[in-house]
C-alpha cells in the first residue's frame, strides 16, 4: 500500500510519530497524480508548491515535538466551488476561469487551522449543475473503475480523485446528491451532512436552501474524522445551526443492535438496475445479521421529488447566478460599449448549456404568473416530502436505499436525454429537500462497477449514519477494492 | 405547448442571456419537456400545506454591529475586469 | 391651479440607518469615504458569500416603525428582488416583500384647513442600499461604480395616497424627517442621500372618487424639489386632462435646473422582479417584550412635544412648531426654562436672539456658543431689574462672543441698571433744563413728548437707567 492509499488515521499517526514526513506524503500523492491523472482528469488546478509548504510546517511542528491535529499533514482535494484564498476557484466555468477569491471558505479555514494540506481543486459539473461531470466547461473526468464512464457528479472530480488515490480525502458539495452519487459511482464514501451542520460560507452557491458541503473518503472512519473538522456553527452563515456537533468517531462502535431500519419501497422503482436493488437488499440483510431490524416502508411523495427539486433548485440558482454579470469580477465580453449587450454576451459566453437551461427554467418558475404554479407549489410539495420523512422517522432510525438507481454510465450516454440524466439523482435529492443527512458507502459491484448504499437519517442525527455505515463496512470488504489504473485502462 | 418561443425570448432577456436561433429552438423544446414532466405537481392537492423555504427551522440569527476591515481596495478590485480611479468601470449606464 | 381635480399623492421614502456597520456585513457604514474602501467580499457579492443580519439595523427599523405608529410584525422575512444593474453586485437586492417588519402606521400633519390631518403609512420595510454610479471622471462611454454604499441598511416607508397637495407632501416629508431625526436612527440628510423620496401622483375630476392614472416621479434631491416637481406635475396632468388627453402611466424624472419632469425611457417591458424568500437569511420573530424594550427607548416625539409646549407651557402653535423642529433646539429651550420659567419669554429669546445669532453665524444649535443656563440667567437679570431688556441684548451678544456668564459681563462693564431715584433725579433735572419746550409740550397734553425726554435720560445714563423708573419720575416732575 502506498502512502497515497492509506487511511487518514494511519497517515496522521505516521506523520505525528516522525516515521514519515508530511512532505513525503505530499510527494507520494503527487507521484500518484502524475501516474494516473492523465487518465482520470480529476483536477482543475494543482497546488504542489503550496501543499509542500503546508506539509513542511507540519513537519516542523513534529520536529519541535508539538502535538498535531488528527488531520494535520493529510492531503485533501477540494471541489472547485469551494473558495480558496489566492488559489483560483472556477466552478468549472468559463465565467470564473481566472477568478482568485480574496478569502477562504469557512471549511477551508477550518481545514487549514488543523494543518490539512491542500492538493488542489477538483473538476465538477459547471456550478455543480449536473450528475456526470460532463458539464465541466474544461474537460470531463473519467471514472477510475472504467475510464469510458462518468465518475458521477457534480463532485465527480473529488470522488474520482479519492477513488484513484490522487487524494487521501476530498470535500464536495451536495445539492441533490452531488457528493453521494459520485461517491457511489466511484466506490468511495460520500456524505451529505444535515443542512446547517457545515458552513456554506465560501461555497459558491447553486441552490442555497439545498447546498451542503460533505466529505468524500475511502472509509467511514475517515469520513467521521473529516466531519469532526468541518461541522459546527459559523457566524458568517445565517443558516448554520447552533448545535454543537458530537465527536463523530464516538459512533464508530461497530454495533447496530436494535437499530431500526426502514427500506422505502419507492426508492426501488422502475428504472432501478436490479443488480443495484439486489446489492442494497443484501446490505440490509447484512445489517440485520449484525442485529439491526428492517422493514419495508413508504415515502409516498417520492415521485414528486424530482419535479419539486428541479423547480426549487433552478429558481434559487437563477438568482444566485445573477451575480455573474461581468461587472465586479470574472469574465466580461464587451460589445459596442453597451451595458445591456455586455450583460447578454458575457453571460452567453460565460455559461455552458446546462447552466443556461437551469437559469432559464428557474427564471421562468419565479416569473410573474408562474410563481404560484411552480415555485410556491414546489415548496409546498417539499413540505409533503419532509413530512413523509418525519413520519418514517417516528418508526425508524435510519432509512436504507440505493444511492443511484444505476452504476456509472458511459460518457455521452445521457447527455441528450435530460430527464434520464436528472433521474440519476432521484434517490438522493429528496434528502436535500428535507435537509436530512445522507451517506453513501460501497455495497457491491456490477460488472466491475461500484454500487452505493445510501443511509438517510434524522436531522442532526448524522452520527447514527456513521454508526450503521461503519458496522456494515467493518463486516464487508467492498471498501477495500481499488480500481486498476496501472495498466492501459479499459 | 407549455412555453412558446416568445416566452423563451422574454425569459432569456430577464436572465440577460443572449440566445442564438438554435438555442431558442432547443431551449423551447427542452423546457417544454421538463415543464410537462413537472406538471405532475399540479395533481397533488396542496391546499393548506405551508411552503418549506428553509431546510431547517431557524429564526433570529443576527450579528453585532461591529466593524471589521477585511479587504484593501486593491484586493477588492483585483478580480474586476476593468477599473479606473479606484472604481469598477462599466459600459456607461444611461438613465433608464 | 388644477381647478376641478382632486390631487392624490403618495410618497415612498428611503432612509439610510445610522448603524456602525452595513446591514449584512461588517463593513463600516460611513458617508464620504474614498470609493471602494468600505467593501468586503460580502457586499461586493463575491461568489460564496452570505449575508448575516445586523441586529442594530433591525432594531432601528422597529424603532422607526414605532415612532411612526406602525404595528411591528411578530414574524417577518427577507426576500430577493431580482434585477440587473451595475450598482447591484449580486444581481438582486435583499428586501422585504410580503412580510415587512412594520405596517399600518400614521403621522399627523396640518391640513389645508389648519386642522391636524392624519396621513397613513402603509408599510415600512428593511432592505439593503445599492452602490453608487459615477458618470464623471471617466470617458463618455463608461460609468464608474463605488460599492461603499452597497449594503448600507435602508428602510423604505410607503405612505397611503392620503396627500392632497404638493404642500401637504412637503409637510409630510418634513414631519417624517423630524420624527426620524428624533429617534436617532438616521441622519435624514437629503443632500447626503440618507433620505430619498419618490412620489406617486395622480389627478382625478372631483366628480368621481376613482383615482386617475398614476405617475411616478424620481430624482428628487431636496424638499423643495419634491414640492416643485409635484406642482409641475399637477399643472402638467391638469393641462392634459383639460384638453381631453390621457395621462400616461409612467415614471418621470425631475430636472431641477429646467424645472420640469421628463419621461424616463423604459427599455424594460413590465418589471418582473421575481421576488422569492431569501434562502440565505432566516426569518425574524419579534416578540412583544422586545418591541416594548425598543419602545422604552423612544424619545418624546415632535408631535407630543408640540402638544405639551402648547398645553402645559401655553406657547402659541408657531412657537411650538419652531422650537420642536429639532430635538436639540427643544432641549435647549427646556434647559433654559429650568433656569427661567417664563416660557413665552424664553421662547421669544430662543427664536429671536438665539436663532438669529446662530443663523447669522451659520451655526447649528448643537454648536451654540451660549449655554441654555446662560440664557436663563440673562433673562433672570432682566426680570429682577438688574439690567434692562435693551442692555440684555448687548450682553447676549457678548456672551456669544466671549463665552463669559451674563453676571460677569454686567459686573465687569458696570451695566447694572440705575434704579436709585436719588441718582436719577439730578440727571432728570438736567434734561428738563436742557429741553424746556418739550417739557412744556408734555404739560400741554402732548403725551409723545415724554418719550423724547425718557430717551434723553437713557442717553445720559448710557442706557443703564431703569426706563420705567425714569418714566415715573418724569411724570411726577412734570405734574
Amino acid at each position: 500500500m502506498g502512502l497515497y492509499d492509506m487511511p487518514i488515521n494511519n497517515l496522521n499517526k505516521l506523520i505525528a510519530s516522525g516515521a514519515v514526513q508530511a512532505t513525503e506524503v505530499v510527494e507520494d500523492v503527487f507521484d500518484r497524480i502524475e501516474q494516473v491523472e492523465g487518465k482520470v482528469r480529476a483536477y482543475l488546478t494543482l497546488n504542489k508548491e503550496a501543499a509542500l509548504q503546508q506539509a513542511r510546517r507540519i513537519d516542523e511542528q513534529v520536529a519541535h515535538g508539538e502535538e498535531i491535529d488528527p488531520l494535520a499533514g493529510v492531503p485533501v482535494a477540494l471541489k472547485d466551488n469551494i473558495c480558496t484564498k489566492g488559489l483560483r476557484t472556477t466552478c468549472a466555468s468559463r465565467f470564473l476561469e481566472s477568478f482568485q477569491p480574496p478569502y477562504d471558505a469557512t471549511v477551508v479555514e477550518r481545514l487549514r487551522a488543523r494543518g490539512a494540506v491542500i492538493l488542489g481543486k477538483t473538476n465538477m459539473d459547471e456550478f455543480a449543475m449536473g450528475s456526470s461531470c460532463e458539464n465541466s466547461a474544461f474537460f470531463p473526468t473519467h471514472n477510475p473503475w472504467d475510464l469510458q464512464r462518468v465518475p458521477g457528479g457534480s463532485s465527480g472530480g473529488s470522488a474520482a480523485a479519492v477513488a484513484a488515490g490522487e487524494a487521501v480525502y476530498a470535500l464536495g458539495s451536495d445539492t441533490g446528491g452531488s457528493v453521494r452519487q459520485p461517491a457511489a459511482l466511484c466506490g468511495v464514501v460520500g456524505m451529505k451532512p444535515t443542512y446547517g451542520f457545515v458552513s456554506r460560507f465560501g461555497v459558491v452557491a447553486f441552490a442555497s436552501s439545498l447546498d451542503q458541503i460533505g466529505p468524500v473518503t475511502r472509509n467511514v472512519q475517515d469520513c467521521a474524522l473529516v466531519m469532526n473538522a468541518i461541522c459546527g456553527r459559523d457566524p458568517l452563515d445565517s443558516t448554520s445551526a447552533d448545535i454543537a456537533p458530537p465527536d463523530f468517531t464516538s459512533f464508530l462502535t461497530g454495533n447496530v443492535k436494535g437499530l431500526r431500519l426502514g427500506v422505502p419501497k419507492e426508492y426501488f422503482a422502475a428504472g432501478t438496475d436490479p443488480a443495484v436493488a439486489d446489492a442494497v437488499r443484501a446490505a440490509v440483510d447484512k445489517l440485520c445479521e449484525l442485529g439491526a431490524v428492517a422493514e419495508e416502508c413508504s415515502l409516498p411523495h417520492t415521485e414528486y421529488g424530482l419535479s419539486a427539486y428541479y423547480i426549487i433548485a433552478t429558481a434559487e440558482a437563477s438568482s444566485n447566478l445573477a451575480r455573474y454579470d461581468g461587472v465586479c469580477y470574472g469574465r466580461r465580453d464587451e460589445v459596442r460599449a453597451d451595458l445591456l449587450e455586455m450583460y447578454l454576451h458575457t453571460r452567453k459566453n460565460g455559461f455552458g448549456p446546462e447552466v443556461k437551461r437551469r437559469i432559464m427554467l428557474g427564471t421562468y418558475a419565479l416569473g410573474s404568473g408562474y410563481y404560484e404554479a411552480y415555485y410556491l407549489k414546489a415548496q409546498k410539495v417539499r413540505t409533503l416530502i419532509r413530512r413523509d420523512f418525519e413520519q418514517a422517522f417516528q418508526k425508524y432510525d435510519v432509512l436504507v436505499a440505493p444511492t443511484s438507481p444505476t452504476t456509472a454510465f458511459k460518457i455521452g450516454e445521457r447527455t441528450e436525454d435530460l430527464l434520464a440524466m436528472y433521474m440519476t439523482d432521484v434517490c438522493t435529492l429528496p434528502v436535500n429537500l428535507a435537509g436530512l443527512p445522507g451517506i453513501s458507502i460501497p455495497c457491491g459491484f456490477k460488472d466491475g462497477l461500484p454500487i452505493g448504499l445510501q443511509l438517510i437519517g434524522r436531522q442532526f442525527d448524522d452520527g447514527r449514519l456513521l454508526q450503521a455505515a461503519y458496522a456494515f463496512e467493518q463486516n464487508t470488504d467492498f471498501h477495500q477494492r481499488r480500481p486498476q489504473l496501472d495498466g492501459t485502462g479499459r | 405547448m407549455k412555453i412558446a418561443v416568445t416566452e423563451v425570448e422574454y425569459v432569456a432577456h430577464l436572465a440577460r442571456l443572449a440566445l442564438d436561433e438554435e438555442e431558442k429552438v432547443g431551449f423551447t423544446r427542452q423546457l417544454n419537456d421538463i415543464l410537462t414532466h413537472m406538471d405532475r405537481l399540479s395533481r397533488l392537492d396542496t391546499e393548506g400545506v405551508p411552503p418549506t423555504y428553509h431546510a431547517i427551522d431557524m429564526k433570529n440569527v443576527f450579528r453585532a454591529d461591529q466593524t471589521r476591515t477585511w479587504l484593501s481596495r486593491a484586493e477588492a478590485l483585483a478580480n474586476a475586469p476593468d477599473q479606473e480611479n479606484g472604481c469598477v468601470k462599466v459600459p456607461r449606464v444611461v438613465e433608464e | 391651479m388644477a381647478n376641478g381635480y382632486r390631487i392624490v399623492i403618495g410618497l415612498e421614502v428611503h432612509v439610510e440607518l445610522r448603524t456602525n456597520t452595513k446591514i449584512f456585513c461588517s463593513c463600516a457604514n460611513r458617508f464620504g469615504a474614498e470609493p471602494n474602501t468600505q467593501v468586503c467580499p460580502i457586499c461586493m457579492g463575491m461568489p460564496g458569500t452570505l449575508p448575516v443580519l445586523n441586529k442594530k439595523a433591525l432594531e432601528y427599523a422597529i424603532k422607526a416603525g414605532l415612532a411612526l405608529n406602525c404595528n411591528i410584525a411578530s414574524f417577518s422575512k427577507f426576500d430577493r428582488k431580482n434585477y440587473f444593474y451595475p450598482d447591484l453586485p449580486k444581481g438582486y437586492q435583499v428586501s422585504q416583500f410580503d412580510l415587512p417588519i412594520a405596517h399600518g402606521g400614521w403621522i399627523n400633519i396640518t391640513g389645508e384647513d389648519g386642522q391636524p390631518k392624519r396621513i397613513g403609512i402603509t408599510r415600512l420595510h428593511l432592505e439593503e442600499d445599492a452602490g453608487k454610479l459615477l458618470h464623471e471622471g471617466t470617458d463618455a462611454f463608461s460609468s464608474l461604480v463605488d460599492y461603499n454604499r452597497a449594503g448600507v441598511p435602508l428602510i423604505e416607508i410607503v405612505s397611503e395616497p392620503d396627500l392632497r397637495s404638493p404642500e401637504e407632501a412637503r409637510q409630510y416629508l418634513t414631519e417624517l424627517r423630524n420624527i426620524l431625526r428624533y429617534t436617532g436612527v438616521s441622519d435624514v440628510k437629503m443632500e447626503e442621500g440618507s433620505l430619498r423620496c419618490d412620489c406617486n401622483i395622480s389627478l382625478n375630476p372631483v366628480t368621481t372618487d376613482q383615482y386617475g392614472t398614476l405617475v411616478e416621479v424620481k430624482n428628487l434631491n431636496s424638499f423643495r424639489a419634491v414640492q416643485r416637481a409635484l406642482e409641475y406635475e399637477v399643472e402638467r396632468q391638469a393641462a392634459l386632462l383639460d384638453s381631453g388627453c390621457q395621462v400616461k402611466r409612467e415614471t418621470r424624472s425631475w430636472d431641477d435646473s429646467a424645472g420640469v419632469t421628463r419621461s424616463m425611457r423604459s427599455k424594460e417591458k413590465a418589471h418582473d422582479y421575481r421576488y422569492f424568500p431569501e434562502p440565505d437569511l432566516v426569518p425574524v420573530a419579534v416578540d412583544q417584550a422586545w418591541v416594548e424594550t425598543i419602545r422604552q427607548d423612544l424619545p418624546e416625539l415632535p408631535e407630543a412635544k408640540r402638544k405639551r409646549f402648547m398645553q402645559d407651557l401655553g406657547l402659541p402653535p408657531y412657537d411650538a412648531e419652531v422650537l420642536t423642529a429639532s430635538q436639540e433646539l427643544a432641549a435647549f429651550f427646556e434647559e433654559c426654562l429650568a433656569v427661567y420659567d417664563d416660557a413665552k419669554t424664553v421662547s421669544n429669546w430662543v427664536m429671536g436672539e438665539l436663532l438669529g445669532y446662530l443663523n447669522q453665524e451659520g451655526l447649528d444649535i448643537t454648536a451654540s456658543p451660549v449655554a441654555p443656563k446662560q440664557l436663563g440667567e440673562l433673562l433672570q437679570l432682566i426680570a429682577d431689574g438688574t439690567i434692562s431688556g435693551k442692555i440684555a441684548k448687548q450682553v447676549f451678544v457678548q456672551v456669544c462672543q466671549t463665552g463669559k456668564d451674563p453676571q460677569t459681563i454686567v459686573a465687569e462693564q458696570g451695566l447694572r441698571q440705575i434704579s436709585d431715584s436719588s441718582q436719577l433725579e439730578g440727571i432728570i433735572a438736567e434734561v428738563l433744563a436742557a429741553h424746556p419746550q418739550v417739557a412744556e409740550d408734555f404739560r400741554s397734553g402732548k403725551e409723545k413728548a415724554l418719550g423724547f425726554l425718557v430717551g434723553q435720560v437713557m442717553k445720559a445714563t448710557r442706557g443703564q437707567a431703569n426706563p420705567q423708573l425714569v418714566n415715573e419720575l418724569l411724570r411726577k416732575k412734570l405734574q
